[in-house]
């Protein structure tokens, strides 16, 4: 498998107050491939998932060290515009979270941001990324109910399409199935294996057989250090790590 | 033998807690019934002594000579006047408090001591006796060369109502799960954009309450307004006109020894009820249509 780096994480430190979150995490996370980032809960999976959209910005005395290179721009540069960044990363959260807004709404919501007014261009945003996380024909003569008044799989769709609308080059998915059945689960895993064609797609999840269905590349993270990272097939099959090989059977978690 | 003690023993402390059960039931259904009893019975009150006083005159007209000792006329002045001094007073408020809670609740660090202090600093100024805030007020106006007035009736119901206006709106804003934040701001949005677009709209329903407590407490006061917009028989034609409102005309007919005049007091406090009663549901319709999209 040819891997090339689209994220390049280098000497990544974070910190909450005292507490050392992440430690010195160096790993490139390769492009068009979905990266599953795998351990027990409290390791930091998530933070360093939002380190790469800058969301763990948002955290009272979070202090941050190191490099993450996109396009050999390193994100965490000060002068950085962040609402950039941002857009370049589609966020799926644990729980889907719709806008208050109508069906058609939350979709337009990020090209309106971004400047788009024409009707006629978002009628076709809208449409095609529905289309794209197969949401189009159940909702497609209800687009201006309420958002929330899908079911939660559907909602955590149209939060995906609702991402991939502001065009953006990485998925970041936090346990996005977590609060979901297993249909809906099965339904977000599909459109994940589709997506990764066009984007570089990073989950955190602590299913290990959801990472083993979905993975190209995984990370295992233990108490914020990065224990072992490669290929999938590697990791799960001929773990070298001692740690990863517990981890994998379960005896530690 | 013994078995059949500590199940007989278990079967009393069951029972016991059935007891304490039925007890704090009983008690706490006692209190709402008393609650309940005490709003029927002003309700009633004002409607049996207020309501065969209310005619149409009293509605349209301004006082005619010797209104206070029983002769024609009505408190259109008052009516008016309330609803001026609170239109007002709201959107003063509101250009006040909006600002203030989506900064405290967007922008602000969760930890910021700015942020407490301010919290703190509403939940004095809410404590703060209304009369306080007239005196306050009047103090300004002195300052200002300005007499009892409409202006000067707003500016003081503004400063009795911001506190309660602010302190109600940012428990409502901070209610607003954070994930929707982050999701905005996933989208590119600014903090701006998320705050306007997002926050506010989420919220919508609860700063609606926010705004008719407000207004409740602001149309409702008269310690506030006595000294600041003063008392006329005219409806105001500039801001600068001293304004009548339905607390002080209740204040004054109760005052009068006529038994009439005391009625119509009742009269114009059934009017003050009837006003609050129409703004809340009015509002409330409204706020339904512009939250059908919102989560739960």
């Amino acid at each position: 498998m040819e891997l090339r780096p689209h994220v390049s994480i280098r000497n990544l430190n974070v910190f909450y107050g005292n507490e050392h979150a992440l430690k010195n995490i160096t790993v490139d996370i390769p492009q068009k491939k979905i990266t599953a980032i795998i351990g027990p809960s409290g390791c930091g999976k998530t933070t360093l998932l939002r380190s790469l959209n800058r969301l763990v910005d948002s955290v009272d005395g979070v202090k941050v060290f190191g490099q993450i290179l996109v396009h050999g721009q390193d994100i965490l540069d000060p002068k950085i515009e962040v609402t950039e960044v941002r857009k370049k990363m589609g966020l799926l959260s644990q729980k889907p979270y719709p806008l208050p807004m109508s069906i058609y709404d939350n979709i337009a919501f990020g090209p309106r941001l971004h400047g788009l007014r024409d009707k006629k261009r978002l009628d076709e945003i809208v449409e095609r990324y529905l289309r794209e996380v197969s949401l189009w024909d159940e909702v497609k003569d209800r687009l201006q109910a309420p958002a929330s008044k899908l079911s939660l799989g559907q909602q955590q769709r149209l939060c995906l399409a609702r991402g991939l609308a502001v065009e953006p080059e990485i998925i970041l998915g936090d346990e996005p199935t977590s609060a979901l059945d297993p249909k809906s689960s099965q339904h977000i895993e599909a459109r994940f294996l589709e997506l990764k064609e066009k984007y570089t797609i990073v989950i955190v999840t602590h299913i290990l057989r959801q990472a083993r269905r979905l993975a190209d590349y995984v990370l295992f993270l233990y108490f914020g250090e990065l224990i072992e990272h490669g290929e999938a097939s590697e990791v799960f099959e001929n773990p070298k790590e001692a740690m990863t090989r517990e981890y994998i059977k379960g005896t530690i978690s | 033998m013994d078995r059949v003690k500590k199940s007989m023993n278990r079967w009393k402390i069951i029972n016991r807690k059935k007891i304490e059960e039925r007890i704090f039931k009983c008690l706490m259904v006692a209190s709402t019934l008393i609650i309940l009893a005490v709003l029927l019975l002003i309700l009633a009150t004002v409607i049996v002594r207020g309501l065969p006083t209310l005619s149409l005159a009293m509605l349209t007209q301004v006082p005619r000579g010797g209104y206070y000792l029983g002769q024609g006329g009505g408190v259109a002045n008052a009516i008016v006047g309330s609803l001026l001094v609170c239109a007002g007073a709201i959107g003063l408020a509101i250009m006040l408090s909006l600002p203030t809670v989506l900064y405290l609740n967007v922008y602000a660090r969760k930890s910021s001591p700015f942020a407490s202090f301010t919290r703190f600093s509403f939940d004095v100024l809410w404590g703060v006796p209304s009369i306080v805030y007239g005196a306050f007020g009047f103090a300004i106006m002195l300052f200002f060369g300005l007499r009892t007035s409409l202006l000067g009736g707003i500016l003081a119901v503004t400063f009795l109502i911001l506190p309660i206006m602010s302190r109600t709106m940012d428990e409502v804003v901070r209610m607003v799960p954070a994930e929707l934040l982050e999701i905005s701001y996933c989208l590119g949005a600014t903090k701006l954009e998320a705050a306007l677009r997002v926050v506010i709209r989420q919220s919508l329903p609860g700063l609606l309450t926010a705004v008719l407590i407000a207004f409740g407490r602001g149309v409702g006061d008269a310690a506030s307004v006595m000294f600041t917009a003063g008392f006329t028989d005219y409806i105001p034609t500039s801001l600068l006109r001293p304004a009548a409102t339905l607390p002080l005309a209740i204040f004054f007919q109760l005052g009068t020894p006529i038994p009439e005049v005391q009625n119509r007091a009742y009269a114009c406090a059934f009017i003050l009820t009837v006003i609050i009663l129409m703004i809340s549901v009015g509002s409330r319709l409204l706020s339904r249509k512009f939250t059908k999209h919102n989560l739960r």
